[in-house]
C-alpha cells in the first residue's frame, strides 16, 4: 500500500531530513508569497491611478457678463477639472450660476446635498427640487425640507474683465457632520 | 461501431480519469431526507452558470468605452440578432440570483444549517452575498445611462458619509473626483474580470465545504447539535441510511433548476431587460435616477429616515448589519436547529421580510418624489366660474410648485397633503402661515410670493369646489 510506505518513510526521517523539510517549505511558502506580492503591484497601482493622477483645479469661463440676469438662476456647463485629452461629452459637468448683483455672482452645484442626485431649478418658486428623495433648496442654496442635511455645495465663483469664471471642483461629498 | 466508440471511449476515460473525477458525486452519501427545501443553493448556482454564459455573450458586442458604451448597447438592445434576449436573460439572471441567494440564506437560517461544523459555509455564503451586491451594482452602471452614472454617485455619497475616509473611498469608487471614461473602465474591470474571480474561487470553496462536511440533515425538533459528537453522529447516520448524491439527490436539483431557467428565459423573452435611460450627461438634470429592484428598498429607507440619524444608518448600518450576520456562527453554534423550536428566528425572517417587503412598495410609489410632470390643474371651472384672483391662484399653483406635491382633484403628486378639501381642515390664516413659513417637508414660500399672489393662492384654496 502506497499509505504505509509513506507512514514509514515519515517514520524513518531523522531530525536533519525533518529540518531540511521545514526550510523547503518556509522557501516554497516565501518566494510563493514574494511573487504573489509583486504581481498585486501592477493591480493595485492601475486602481489607484485614475484616483491619484495630477488634478489641478481650474477656473474655466461659463459665460460673460451680459449672459447673467441680475437676480436670477441659469445652469452653466464646462469641462470638470482634470479630463483625458480624449474624454469627450462625459467630462462635462454642470453648475447652477446666480447673479447676486453687479458682479456678485453664487455658483451651486447640481448634486443634491443628501445623496448627489441632480437637482432642477424651478424659476416661478425659486426653488431647487431633487427628483430622488424629494430635497428642496431655497434660491441661496439653504435647505428648505426633505432629507439633506445640509444646503447644496458652492464652487468658487469670479468675473475676470467681462467674463464669468467657475474654479472646477470635486463631485461634493457631503460627509457624516454636514 | 459501438464497439470501436466504446474503446475509444475507454482510451479516452482511461488516461483523461473522467469517470473518476465524476465518481465522488455517485458515491458521496446525503441523508435521504434532504428535499425540496434543498434546492435553493444549487439553483443560485445555475443563474451564476447563466449569468457567465450571457455575460460572456454581451461582452463579444458591448463596448467599454465612455464615448460608445451607450451606442453599443442600443444596438444590442435593438438590432443585434437575440440582443435584447440575452440583455434580458443577463438581467432576469441577476435577478434571480439575488432572489434565490435571499430564499437560500433564509433556509439556511430557518433550518440553523450554519451551526456546527458548517460555520465557514455560512460565512462564505455572506462573502459570496456581499459580492453578488457588489455585482449587481456595477452592472446597473455599465448600461453607462443616465441612471447608471447617477446611481455611482448616489453610492459614491454612501461611501462619503463613512467617517475619515469617506471621502477617500467615495472618489476611488468613482475612479477620480469626477465622473469620466474612467468610471466605466473600472466598474468594467470590476464587473467582468475581478469579482468573478473572486466569486469562482469563493463558489469553489463553498462546494468543498458542502462536501467536505456534508449537507446538513434535515432539523428535528429536540435532536440538539453538540460539537463534541455531531460529526460521528452524522458519519453513522450517513452510512446507515444514507442516500448517494448523484442522482437520489441531484434530480431535484436538476428539475428545479429547469423550472427555473424556464422562467427566466420566458420573463426575457416577453418583458426582457429595463429600457435605457437617455444618455449619460452630466449637463443634464431632467432625469430621475432610481436603481434596480433590489436596491430600491435602501433608496426608500433614505426618503424616510429622520433625517437626524441618517448619516449614522448610512455609515454604520451596513457594518453593524454585516458584523452581526457575519458573527452569527459564532453567537450560537450549537444546540436546538429546528425553527419549530426557534421562534424568535422566524419572527425575525418574517419582520425582515415584511421591513424590506413595504420598502419596496414605498420605493415604487415614491410618494416622497415632487411629479414634475403632475398635469397642470384646469383654469376653468366646470360649474361657475373662477373669480380673477382665483383664477390666478391655479395659475400659480401649476407653476410655483404647489403642484408637485400637493393633489388637488386627482392633479398634482403626493408628497404633502392632498388639498382638494383644504377650506374644510384649515382656516385662512392657518393656510397662510403654512404657506409662507413651510414645515420641515415643505419650503417656506414667505419670500419667494409676493402679497398678491399668496392672497391669490389662498383665495383659490378656499374655494368649495376647486
Amino acid at each position: 500500500m502506497d499509505s504505509d510506505k509513506e507512514q514509514t518513510a515519515l517514520q524513518n526521517t531523522s531530525r536533519e531530513g525533518e529540518n531540511r523539510r521545514k526550510f523547503l517549505s518556509k522557501i516554497t511558502l516565501g518566494v510563493g508569497s514574494f511573487v504573489a506580492a509583486v504581481l498585486a503591484v501592477p493591480v493595485i497601482t492601475s486602481m489607484l491611478d485614475p484616483v491619484l493622477r495630477k488634478k489641478t483645479p481650474r477656473w474655466r469661463k461659463v459665460g460673460s457678463l451680459e449672459d447673467f440676469e441680475v437676480d436670477k438662476t441659469k445652469m452653466v456647463s464646462f469641462k470638470d477639472t482634470s479630463p483625458y485629452k480624449w474624454s469627450t461629452e462625459i467630462s462635462q459637468t454642470a453648475a447652477y450660476v446666480r447673479r447676486e448683483q453687479g458682479d456678485t455672482f453664487t455658483a451651486f452645484s447640481i448634486n443634491c446635498a443628501h445623496l448627489g442626485c441632480p437637482v432642477r431649478w424651478v424659476e416661478e418658486s425659486e426653488l431647487f427640487l431633487c427628483p430622488c428623495h424629494g430635497g428642496v433648496y431655497y434660491k441661496d442654496g439653504s435647505r428648505a425640507s426633505g432629507p439633506p442635511p445640509r444646503g447644496l455645495f458652492k464652487y468658487p465663483i469670479r468675473v475676470v474683465g467681462n467674463n464669468v469664471e467657475i474654479k472646477t471642483a470635486p463631485i461634493p461629498i457631503t460627509n457624516m457632520r454636514a | 461501431m459501438r464497439k470501436v466508440l466504446s474503446k475509444i471511449w475507454n482510451w479516452i476515460d482511461d488516461r483523461g480519469g473522467f469517470s473518476e473525477l465524476a465518481k465522488p458525486l455517485t458515491t458521496h452519501l446525503v441523508p435521504p431526507d434532504a428535499t425540496w427545501n434543498y434546492v435553493w443553493g444549487s439553483a443560485t448556482l445555475f443563474c451564476l452558470v447563466i449569468q457567465v454564459v450571457t455575460g460572456v455573450a454581451l461582452s463579444f458586442m458591448y463596448q467599454p468605452s465612455a464615448q460608445v458604451a451607450y451606442e453599443s448597447l442600443q444596438y444590442i438592445q435593438n438590432q443585434a440578432f437575440l440582443g435584447s434576449f440575452i440583455r434580458g436573460l443577463h438581467n432576469w439572471g441577476a435577478s434571480g440570483m439575488m432572489l434565490l441567494m435571499g430564499l437560500h440564506m433564509i433556509r439556511v437560517y430557518l433550518n440553523a444549517a450554519y451551526k456546527y461544523p458548517r460555520e465557514m459555509s455560512w460565512i462564505s455564503g455572506i462573502i459570496l452575498l456581499a459580492v453578488t451586491i457588489v455585482m449587481a451594482f456595477t452592472g446597473q452602471l455599465l448600461r453607462w445611462d443616465n441612471n447608471g452614472v447617477w446611481s455611482a454617485i448616489v453610492a459614491a455619497e454612501q461611501m462619503g458619509r463613512i467617517p475619515f475616509i469617506g471621502n477617500w473611498i467615495a472618489y476611488f469608487l468613482l475612479g477620480g473626483t469626477n465622473i469620466g471614461g474612467e468610471t466605466l473602465s473600472r466598474f468594467f474591470a470590476m464587473h467582468v474580470f475581478l469579482f468573478p474571480a473572486i466569486i469562482f474561487m469563493v463558489v469553489g470553496y463553498h462546494l468543498y465545504l458542502v462536501f467536505r462536511n456534508g449537507i446538513s440533515e434535515p432539523p428535528k425538533p429536540g435532536r440538539l447539535v453538540d460539537p463534541k459528537t455531531y460529526r460521528k453522529w452524522y458519519e453513522d447516520m450517513l452510512a446507515k441510511k444514507g442516500v448517494p448524491f448523484f442522482p437520489d439527490a441531484i434530480w431535484r436539483d436538476a428539475v428545479f433548476s429547469a423550472l427555473v431557467f424556464i422562467i427566466i428565459v420566458s420573463l426575457a423573452w416577453f418583458i426582457g431587460a429595463p429600457a435605457l435611460t437617455s444618455k449619460p450627461d452630466l449637463t443634464n438634470v431632467n432625469v430621475n435616477p432610481s436603481p434596480d429592484w433590489y436596491f430600491s428598498w435602501i433608496f426608500a429607507l433614505f426618503a424616510l429616515m429622520p433625517r437626524q440619524i441618517e448619516s449614522y444608518v448610512i455609515a454604520f448600518g451596513p457594518l453593524i448589519g454585516g458584523a452581526l450576520i457575519f458573527a452569527l456562527p459564532f453567537i450560537s453554534n450549537k444546540g436546538e436547529r429546528s425553527p419549530l423550536k426557534r421562534p424568535w428566528a422566524i419572527a425575525g425572517v418574517i419582520f425582515v421580510i415584511l421591513s424590506i417587503s413595504s420598502l419596496w412598495y414605498m420605493g415604487y410609489k415614491e410618494p416622497w418624489s415632487p411629479h414634475f410632470d403632475a398635469k397642470p390643474l384646469p383654469t376653468t371651472k366646470t360649474v361657475g366660474e373662477f373669480t380673477a384672483s382665483e383664477k390666478k391662484g391655479v395659475e400659480l399653483f401649476n407653476t410655483v410648485g404647489c403642484l408637485y406635491c400637493h393633489k388637488i382633484n386627482g392633479h398634482g403628486g403626493i408628497r404633502g397633503p392632498e388639498l382638494t378639501n383644504v377650506q374644510k381642515r384649515l382656516t385662512e390664516d392657518q393656510i397662510i402661515i403654512r404657506i409662507v413659513n413651510g414645515a420641515e417637508n415643505m419650503p417656506a414660500y414667505g419670500g419667494s410670493l409676493t402679497k398678491e399672489e399668496l392672497q391669490d393662492i389662498v383665495d383659490y384654496l378656499m374655494t368649495n369646489d376647486k
